[in-house]
């Protein structure tokens, strides 16, 4: 797994390739963490277009982020989501609490509709 | 029961196996022809078994992972056994978003996942002596669109 962070105002936009499962989520975790405090961010949006595999772990870690996010005021977005990918959301009920976008820009223009 | 092929491994309860484990099954279905959600499916439903036997079943401590995989027609059977723990309370185990392990950032679908994206799952375990998981999937496949 490859994990690439960029900051941009106040969203961290973490962009991950590969797959996710118990032993990539715990390098997911950490790394998420540790460039949101650095970066002081509020909001977290994952961009997903490069991941090929996901299980639990996966929903694990976002529902764990999403946790810190509202804690902090933020919220959290989702973008390029695949059809395998969508299958286990669906089953998570993450959709209910996390938007999915098309890409950076749409989660980024509805951030700041929302006073993000 | 008689198979039309199968295949046996056993592996290291190390978080690194769970990508080798549902690759392994990923590749010995391949001649079924999957559609791409089957085969995901089937590979989902593995990583999750194999990462409870990792995760739950050695928890600290290491042992070894037994997976079986058969082929018989169109379906596809699989095992995946631990010697560790086991389940005291299989049905509370299986509801869903229940998980010992909510400290450890885990979410309490594995089961549900499973149960979800195979036809059937049997979960037999006994605490002290270890987990047996058992699942089935027919692969309708030949969808070449899929
Ligand atoms: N092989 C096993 N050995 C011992 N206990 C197990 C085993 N598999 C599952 N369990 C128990 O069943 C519970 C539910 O398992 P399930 O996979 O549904 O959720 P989880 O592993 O806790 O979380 P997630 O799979 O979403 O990361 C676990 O928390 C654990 O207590
Ligand atoms: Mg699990």
């Amino acid at each position: 797994m490859n994990i690439l962070c960029e900051s941009r105002g106040r969203t961290l936009i973490v962009k991950v390739n590969g797959e996710i499962d118990h032993y990539s989520s715990n390098e997911l975790k950490n790394k998420t963490d540790r460039e949101y405090k650095q970066a002081k961010s509020k909001n977290i949006v994952f961009d997903f277009s490069g991941v090929t595999f996901m299980d639990s772990s996966g929903i694990g870690v976002i529902m764990g982020r999403y946790k810190n996010v509202i804690s902090n005021g933020g919220v959290i977005g989702a973008v390029s989501i695949s059809k395998e990918l969508r299958k286990i959301f669906d089953l998570s009920g993450l959709f209910k609490i996390i938007k999915c976008y098309e890409n950076i820009e749409s989660a980024l223009k509805d951030f700041s509709v929302r006073g993000q | 029961m008689s198979y039309d092929n199968e295949m046996e491994m056993k592996f290291k309860s190390l978080p690194e196996n769970e990508a080798f484990a549902r690759t392994s099954v990923s590749l010995f279905i391949t001649p079924l022809n999957p559609t791409l959600d089957e085969l995901n499916d089937i590979k989902t439903a593995v990583s999750e078994a194999v990462t409870n036997a990792v995760i739950h079943g050695y928890e600290e401590s290491f042992g070894e992972i037994f997976l079986k995989c058969g082929i018989k027609q169109n379906t596809v059977y699989i095992k995946i056994e631990d010697k560790g723990k086991g389940i005291e309370n299989i049905e509370q185990a299986m509801s869903p978003l229940y998980t010992s392990k909510p400290n450890l950032g885990r979410s309490g679908l594995g089961f549900t996942v499973m149960e979800s994206f195979m036809d059937e799952i049997k979960v037999s375990s006994s605490a002290g002596e270890g987990t047996i998981i058992e699942m089935t999937k027919k692969i309708t496949g030949g969808n070449s669109a899929g």
